[in-house]
């Protein structure tokens, strides 16, 4: 459970793994391991996120705006 | 496919015709806001999901996170605050009512205020435009804002009058389109200019690695000595006719009223883009800047945060005339020196319009320069 009001968490990872991490950001422009982490599940989140289903429109909205785009000329 | 919208659903906040009935029919019983146009086309941006999450003005706890993080607090990327200003006199209403917003003598929107706060000006300014100074357009419209902001969700009642509204798209609108032409990756280019060679050298290189072009101009108000809108408009319908491919180059106009916030408000662009259902956001020179507030890329560097966007930026460096090269390059892949560059500043335009020249054919279609020759006055406040 996160304290409201605060705005960081802490998450436990690997001893190994965070060293690794504190290399590889060196001269990167991150400035902590931090940084880094949640960039990159960021990154991750984003991704996965797209995979989802798309999201779909009701034929009838979708004919009704057909229809107007017909009208402007933007279909033909 | 195209783009998701931003959030993960496209925001539709528009009142059904029995909704609007019934609250015409009691809006004696409302507190009633007045507001600006350019609110009011925030309003619009919020109801037709081109703001997509936002389904209202910012509350106190998203207004602070947009500052401090640029992030809404459920960790969106989100870099403009969204808000709805009001005077302390206009304060006739509280918590938990319903309000409806007024611009000029229209209702356009009903209101359901959940939060009432005062924020602090300067903090506000600096922390989205990097700067206090009053001679910075986005930090007058700060200064002369209400002492209160008002946050929670609208409903759209009446569309505001469009004189452009067979060119402004929605973004359902442009998700269908994209869909129906078939057009799954799509580049989108923000402008509020007039076009010359270089813009159109820089979206043809986008279109040349993805399935379409959307052309979006900014419609609405802005600063004095810019384009007029209907002259953006006619130049680019011009340039569409005779120079773009019909089939994967889209040309439709959005209103909303410039920041000039420079690198977060190259965010924000992209946001609205990628809720038009666009998969690419073209970031050139000095994006969304005004005057010498921000560095010439800075807008660039600032999507380097924000990996989470789900809009891919395209970037590229500044494109000019080069007459050893003999056509348009940039600084990437032409090796001459200064003295052989013209670049396209726009006072050099300006200058070329103002004085009624023949503009080089390196720099301008000469069909485009007609097209704006044929206005009278084509600047704000000219």
């Amino acid at each position: 459970m996160v304290e409201e009001g605060r705005k960081h968490t802490t998450v436990s990872i690997p001893i190994p793994l965070y060293e690794k991490l504190k290399k590889r950001i060196d001269g990167t422009g991150f400035t902590s391991v931090s940084d880094y982490v949640t960039y990159v599940l960021r990154e991750v989140l984003a991704s996965l996120e797209e995979e989802e289903k798309e999201e779909v429109f009701t034929e009838e909205e979708e004919e009704k705006v057909k229809e107007r785009l017909r009208a402007l000329g933007y279909l033909d | 496919m195209v783009s998701k919208p931003h959030g993960g659903r496209l925001v539709r906040k528009l009142s059904s015709e029995k909704t609007k009935e019934r609250i015409l029919d009691e809006k004696e019983e409302y507190s009633k806001v007045q507001i600006n146009g350019g609110l009011a086309i925030d309003l619009e941006n919020i109801a037709h999901g081109v703001y997509s999450p936002l389904e209202g003005f910012l509350r106190e706890n998203e207004f602070q996170s947009v500052l401090d993080t640029m992030r809404l607090p459920n960790d969106l990327p989100w870099t403009i605050p969204i808000v709805l200003d009001v005077d302390e006199k206009e304060l006739n209403f509280g918590i938990g009512d319903a309000i409806l917003l007024y611009c000029k003598d229209t209702p356009i929107a009903e209101m359901y205020v959940d939060d009432i706060y005062k924020y602090d000006k300067k903090e506000f300014a600096q922390k989205v435009f990097k700067t206090t100074d009053i001679n910075h357009p986005g930090v007058a419209k700060i200064h002369d804002m209400g002492k209160y902001l008002i946050g929670g969700e609208i409903r759209l009642l009446n569309e505001l009058p469009n004189l452009f509204g067979n060119y402004t798209l929605r973004p359902i609108e442009t998700r269908v389109l994209f869909k129906e032409r078939n057009l799954k990756t799509m580049v989108a280019f923000q402008t509020r200019n007039v076009p010359h060679l270089g813009h159109e050298y820089l979206q043809k290189s986008a279109l040349a690695f993805v399935d379409g072009l959307f052309v979006n101009p900014v419609l609405g108000k802005k600063k004095e000595g810019d384009y007029k809108d209907e002259v953006i408009l006619k130049a680019y319908g011009t340039l569409f006719n005779h120079y773009y491919p019909k089939d994967t180059a889209i040309l439709a106009t959005v209103r909303y009223e410039m920041r000039y916030a420079g690198p977060r408000e190259a965010i924000q662009h992209a946001i609205m883009r990628k809720n038009f259902g666009c998969t690419h956001f073209i970031v050139g020179r000095d994006h969304a800047g005004v005057g010498n507030y921000y560095g010439s890329y800075e807008a660039q560097e600032m999507f380097k945060n924000f990996p989470d966007l789900g809009i891919t930026p395209m970037f590229f460096k500044e494109f000019f005339y080069c007459n050893k090269c003999n056509g348009i390059v940039n600084e990437r892949i032409c090796p001459h020196p200064m003295e052989d560059r013209e670049y396209f500043s726009g006072t050099k335009i300006r200058k070329i319009i103002v004085e009624e020249k023949e503009p080089p054919e390196y720099f301008m279609r000469k069909e485009v320069y007609n097209t704006i020759k044929n206005f009278n006055d084509p600047f704000i406040g000219g």
